[in-house]
């Protein structure tokens, strides 16, 4: 898969009045796989919806090499979606292929099929007709995993995909994490388990509200990085955040 | 005696129209109540049915009211529709205005409608408040049985054209923005199907209760299904059903039927809350009792 690089520029984003990003210049190589740490507020996820087109207040420039909206897939935080909606899996999963259907297109023949093998590869096999309301926070993770594996993006921006779920699940999730950056796709994916990050991913960006590091994983976590990042996020709940909008 | 029971009422012209009438809101109203249930919008119908009513006074206001207190429905309906949308697009501009914290300006707003309506409605000469405010099913005539079905049509045939994106959006609005959908459009198209509706069910059931046949089967819905097919089927049954059973008690029992058909929906609503196979006390019960 061929994948381009993915380049910040002097990215600013607001809440409103807060600043949750400032200042952050930097790039995605092709193929990479990087982690986005940092404290809570640190704006973290505002940088992944930023990447994906959703977050209007910014200001700089975001160059995604010609990848276009159907290129780019993101995993939401397991709590941004209500699990109790009434849809089934197959439903859900049939989503990733949004770029084909569309609001009015007719589902592709071939469309019950690519659901039931990407529910295979998730270990969810004969879940398609289930209600999502019926899962465990495992389960429906699993479920969104095999939707993105039905958009078959070129950059992936994964938000908190470990969070709350069991072990095992973690390890299938964290296969598949790797199973994509070896297939050449780009990913991003905000984690707060330190050891996981120096496991799985060869890149990370620390992020406290502006960049404090940004490069190979083990050169960004030290101990120094680590406590200055911490001390920029308690100074920047104060006031001086505010101002600076 | 059943036969009495069942069918004497309908032997009557205006019970058939009536029972009509209820029938379109029932087809078309609930589906669009278990989108509102989703997306978290339940209480916004019932904002709703407040922030038509200045538009339905002015309708009837320049429409003029005939010497035998006849109401000019079709400029009362459009008064009543513009003024839903109104209300929508202002609602929508505020929560965008106030940075979500909507629900507090969404209660002024509504009120201050309402308070509009009920002054501009007292202040016309010939138009009977409480007919506005309860609506009279059994008074329905043909051009009221006309907007029903008309905003039952347009209402189903929008439906089935929004249907799937309107669905994605309610389960992952995030995602169809990321798809370059612009969500917005949807939601007011859909919003202003639902304010047909609210316009269409005030004729029978007055702007206090006109969403009645839509929201309180679709409420009760959620207790009886965990898929959203499932869920619109049993809301429609629920309030056909209704319909049904509040006309003949409004029948027999001599209560006013607008309130006997939502009577009824409300207590299919408490039996599916209480005993429903899903999400209902008896399936917490239960649960809590197998942990």
């Amino acid at each position: 898969m061929v994948t381009p690089a993915i380049t910040i520029e002097a990215l600013t984003c607001r809440h409103g009045a807060r600043v949750a990003v400032e200042g952050l210049s930097g790039s995605f190589a092709p193929g990479s796989l990087t982690a986005i740490v940092g404290p809570n507020g640190a704006g973290k996820t505002t940088l992944l919806r930023t990447l994906a087109g959703l977050h209007r207040g910014h200001a700089g420039q975001i160059d995604l090499g010609g990848l276009k909206r159907r290129d780019i897939a993101l995993l939401p935080q397991a709590s941004a979606l209500d699990r109790s909606f009434p849809v089934s899996c197959g439903e859900v999963v049939a989503l990733g292929a949004w770029a084909q259907l569309g609001a009015f297109g007719r589902a592709p023949a071939d469309l019950p099929a690519r659901v039931a093998a990407a529910l295979d590869k998730v270990g969810l096999s004969g879940f398609a007709g289930r209600p999502v309301g019926a899962l465990s926070a495992g389960q429906f993770q699993r479920v969104m995993f095999a939707r993105l594996m039905l958009q078959d993006a070129k950059l992936l921006l994964l938000d908190e995909p470990t969070a709350a779920v069991d072990a095992r699940t973690e390890a299938d999730l964290v296969a598949q994490i790797r199973a994509w950056h070896a297939e050449g796709r780009t990913v991003v994916v905000v984690l707060h388990d330190l050891d996981l990050v120096r496991a799985l991913c060869p890149q990370a960006l620390l992020l406290a509200g502006s960049k404090v590091a940004w490069g190979a994983t083990e050169q960004v976590l030290t101990a120094e990085n680590r406590l200055h990042a911490r001390l920029l996020a308690e100074a920047q709940t104060g006031p001086e955040r505010r101002k600076a909008a | 005696m059943i036969q009495d029971l069942l069918f004497a009422p309908f032997d009557l012209g205006f019970m058939r129209r009536a029972l009509a009438g209820c029938v379109a809101l029932s087809l078309a109203g609930p589906p669009l109540g278990v989108l509102l249930v989703l997306r978290r919008m339940s209480l916004t119908s019932d904002g709703l049915q407040h922030g038509i009513l200045p538009g339905i006074a002015l309708g009837a206001l320049l429409g003029g009211v005939t010497a035998g207190g006849m109401l000019p429905l079709w400029p009362m309906a459009l008064g009543g529709f513009a003024a839903g949308l109104g209300v929508v697009l202002l609602a929508g501009w505020l929560a965008r205005a106030t940075g979500g914290r909507e629900d507090s300006q969404l209660a002024a707003l509504y009120l201050l409608a309402l308070a509009i309506g009920v002054a501009v409605i007292s202040a016309t000469r010939g138009i009977d408040l409480t007919h506005v405010l309860f609506g009279n099913v059994l008074a329905v005539d043909r051009a009221g049985l006309l907007l029903m079905a008309g905003a039952a049509t347009v209402s189903l045939a929008g439906l089935a054209v929004l249907w799937r994106p309107l669905v994605v959006e309610s389960f992952d609005p995030d995602f169809l923005a990321a798809m370059g959908e612009a969500g917005a459009v949807w939601h007011l198209g859909f919003m202003a199907l639902v304010v047909l509706c609210v316009v269409a069910g005030f004729a029978a059931l007055g702007t206090l209760m006109s969403v009645g046949l839509m929201m309180v089967p679709a409420v009760a819905a959620r207790h009886l299904s965990l898929r959203l097919s499932g869920q619109v089927a049993a809301a429609v049954a629920v309030a056909l059903l209704s319909s049904l059973l509040g006309l003949m008690l409004s029948f027999h029992a001599d209560v006013p039927a607008g309130p006997a058909i939502v009577l009824v929906a409300g207590l299919v609503w408490l039996g599916a809350m209480l005993l429903g196979p899903h999400a209902s006390l008896r399936a917490r019960l239960a649960a809590s009792r197998a942990a």
